[in-house]
């Protein structure tokens, strides 16, 4: 019998996909977790336009065997966070390359590339690797993380096991044309441990990115990431996060620029006062930008705080896309859920398109959400302008201002102001255009 | 100096006519006041000037010293001197105070074509001022305006207009839910300011600001137009006899 079409098609594109990879040697452990993964994709089957949460953002580039062509932008992001202190890794089209990057060695932390670790027969990345990723599946199925788990042989996998010396920065360069490349990081946060991880790059002109974190008891995790400026590159980022009590994870995402952008976070408290934080800012011009930022969190236990905030800015024809969901289970009391997604959007032919979604299954809880698209405030850009701001500046000034929210989530002044200069930098080069 | 020569303006998008030819000289060092019952088109006059969009002028014109304003950008306006103080400043949430005093200062320095002013410099500028006006360290690092009471406001206004020290001042009920030493507070802070070379448009609804800020010219507005010119007086009169008398008598 005929499978039907959306069937049949997502089977033939994901045998497609399949055939033109080969399962990477490892050790026993990565060989389980891969296989195992490889399974999980074909049992799934890859994004198809007709999939519940695939309806905004079409997945087929993200899915074709062959990446498409992209250029490669200069001057890349290694500049981003170079002057804070800390220890960088440098990915160069996706390949760890030490001897660009400073020594990992730093207090509190344990740092190996994925290479190595998947090479050894045992090692505690079992646990975690693909092992969060699988857990994410349901109820929503993220086939593309899975494909990651499968493939994916580059990465770092990170212990923590005290307050890091430093923050790790992640450099994504881009270097060569047309790179297709998938990137695996775990990060394990043991007991009251504390990392800053920051990443900045493209990394490649096709990305799958996956990052595992566990937060364990009192632990902390915050992550501060800025995508690359090249503009035809395409990325599909999955974050897992498994949290336990009173554990704090904060999250923070600056996309400017970038034919496709694909973020999925996917959270899950486990343990009680527990908070969890994801916030990305994007800013977008032209048609050829599509910015797709999907949120899953579940609230499986008692007294834990969300907070969702993103913020877009829209110009030329630009897309923005929100799917933030907010899931508490039955045990989960004392919830405290916020979610806010915004658009600005600066000309008519810009589109934001929000799925802000509440699934509560407790009867103790505090959630809200809200999700609005709009002009920039003629009477805020007047105000300024009467004050001698000319309309250029006052229009930048209304736009940090839209997204100060967002910009607020990052807790380092330092890295935040890192941030916001790159935002400043961006509208600046846009000036009267 | 002010000039403003039978101007008509209505709403760029109903076409409903807001001024009926109005015409207004304002000298420079002198403050004139304008009274006049609401809807007369006082604050319609104050966007006019200082560039708002939505009006359209559709005869007259309006300068200051020599300049045509109608013919400018509102910064432009700004940068030339002149300056309203909103009857409703606006929020803007995201944006600290500070912030925004020192770039509108330093913007206009660079429509000057002056240089910016340090950050020091400019610490040290604005705490003077803002400690004439009693505003406090907390209300300068908030958002513009946000969470600041009616009085807040209007302080907040004076200090911008004490910050940028423009040669035409609008001020449009900028006594509006003030209480006595809130008005008071303003008054002082318009009052430090007045010079040969600065001239002031209140527009007031209600005498008792003009108790503070001595006008040496009052007009009186009633539908778009200006229909009585006279000294102090005039506003006092307005106090005892309110609006309608008074605008029987020119009828
Ligand atoms: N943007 C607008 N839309 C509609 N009506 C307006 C607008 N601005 C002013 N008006 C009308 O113009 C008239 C004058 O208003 P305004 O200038 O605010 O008067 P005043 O400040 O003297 O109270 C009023 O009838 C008011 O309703
Ligand atoms: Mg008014």
């Amino acid at each position: 019998m005929a499978l039907p079409q959306k069937k049949q098609q997502k089977s033939d594109a994901t045998a497609a996909r399949l055939s033109a990879l080969n399962l990477p040697e490892g050790g026993a452990w990565a060989r389980e977790a891969r296989g195992a993964a490889k399974a999980r994709v074909e049992a799934m089957g890859l994004p198809h336009p007709r999939d519940e949460y695939w309806k905004y953002t079409r997945p087929e580039t993200l899915v074709a065997p062959q990446a498409p062509k992209a250029a490669t932008f200069a001057p890349y992001e290694s500049a981003v966070f170079g002057d804070i202190d800390r220890v960088n890794l440098v990915f160069v089209d996706g390949v760890f390359d030490p001897a660009r990057s400073d020594d990992p060695a730093i207090g509190g932390v344990e740092i190996e590339p994925l290479a190595g670790v998947a090479a050894k027969d045992i090692h505690w990345a079992r646990d975690l690797y693909g092992v969060l990723e699988a857990r994410g599946q349901a109820p929503v199925e993220r086939p593309l993380a899975a494909l990651n788990t499968a493939y994916a042989t580059e990465g770092v996998v990170i212990r923590v096991t005290g307050k890091a010396a430093k923050p790790v920065n992640l450099s994504y360069l881009q270097e060569a044309l047309d790179t297709d490349v998938m990137i695996h990081n775990l990060v394990k946060v043991e007991a009251g441990a504390d990392l800053t991880l920051l990443e900045n790059g493209p990394a490649a002109g096709r990305l799958s990115k996956v990052l595992e974190v566990e937060v364990a008891d009192g632990g902390a995790f915050h992550h501060v990431r800025t995508q690359g400026r090249a503009h035809e590159r395409r990325a599909a980022t999955h974050i897992f996060a498994r949290l336990g009590k009173e554990s704090t994870f904060k999250s923070f995402t600056l996309t400017v620029n970038g034919a496709l952008t694909r973020n999925e976070a996917v959270i899950e408290f486990t343990g009680d006062d527990a908070v969890a934080h994801v916030a990305g800012a994007c800013l977008g011009d032209g048609k050829d930008f599509h910015h797709d930022d999907t949120v899953f969190i579940t609230h499986d236990a008692v007294n834990c705080e969300s907070r969702q905030v993103f913020k877009k800015v829209l110009r030329n024809g630009a897309v923005g896309v929100f799917q933030g969901k907010i899931l508490v289970t039955p045990v989960a009391q004392k919830t405290d859920g916020y979610q806010i997604s915004q658009s600005l959007l600066l000309d008519e032919d810009s589109q934001f398109l929000a799925k802000p979604e509440l699934e509560i299954y407790a009867d103790d809880v505090a959630c809200s959400h809200g999700s609005t698209s709009g002009a920039i405030d003629e009477e805020g850009l007047f105000y300024l302008r009467s004050r001698g701001v000319p309309k250029a500046e006052a229009t930048d000034l209304m736009v940090i201002a839209f997204v100060a929210e967002a910009l607020e989530e990052i807790e380092d002044p330092v890295i935040a102001a890192d941030v916001l200069s790159r935002l400043e930098g961006w509208l600046h080069r846009r000036r009267n255009g | 100096m002010l000039e403003i020569r039978n101007l008509h303006v209505e709403l760029a998008e109903e076409g409903k006519k807001i001024l009926k030819g109005v015409d207004l000289t304002v000298e420079d060092g002198k403050v004139h006041a304008i009274m006049g019952p609401n809807g007369s088109g006082k604050s319609t006059l104050s966007y006019v000037l200082s560039g708002r969009d939505g009006y359209e002028v559709t005869k007259g014109s309006a300068s200051m010293d020599g300049q045509d304003l109608l013919d400018m950008e509102p910064e432009e306006r700004a940068a030339a001197g002149l300056f309203l103080a909103f009857q409703y400043p606006v929020e803007i949430p995201g944006v600290g105070n500070m912030t925004f005093l020192r770039t509108a200062l330093n913007a206009q320095r660079k429509l000057r074509g002056e240089d910016e002013i340090s950050s020091a410099d400019f610490l040290k500028l604005i705490r003077e001022k803002a400690k004439a006006l009693k505003i406090d360290a907390d209300m300068l690092k908030r958002p513009v305006n946000v969470g600041f009471s009616g009085g807040e406001k209007k302080r907040n206004e004076i200090l911008q207009m004490a910050l940028l020290e423009p040669k035409m001042c609008i001020l449009d009920e900028t006594d509006s839910g003030l209480d006595v030493d809130a008005m008071k507070l303003v008054a002082e802070g318009v009052n430090a300011l007045r010079s040969e070379g600065r001239s002031f448009l209140v527009i007031t609804h209600y005498q008792r600001l003009l108790d503070h800020i001595k006008p040496d010219v009052v007009h009186i507005m009633a539908d778009g137009r200006i229909v009585k010119t006279g000294g102090p007086e005039l506003a006092l009169e307005v106090e005892h006899e309110g609006y309608a008398d008074i605008l029987a008598e020119e009828a």
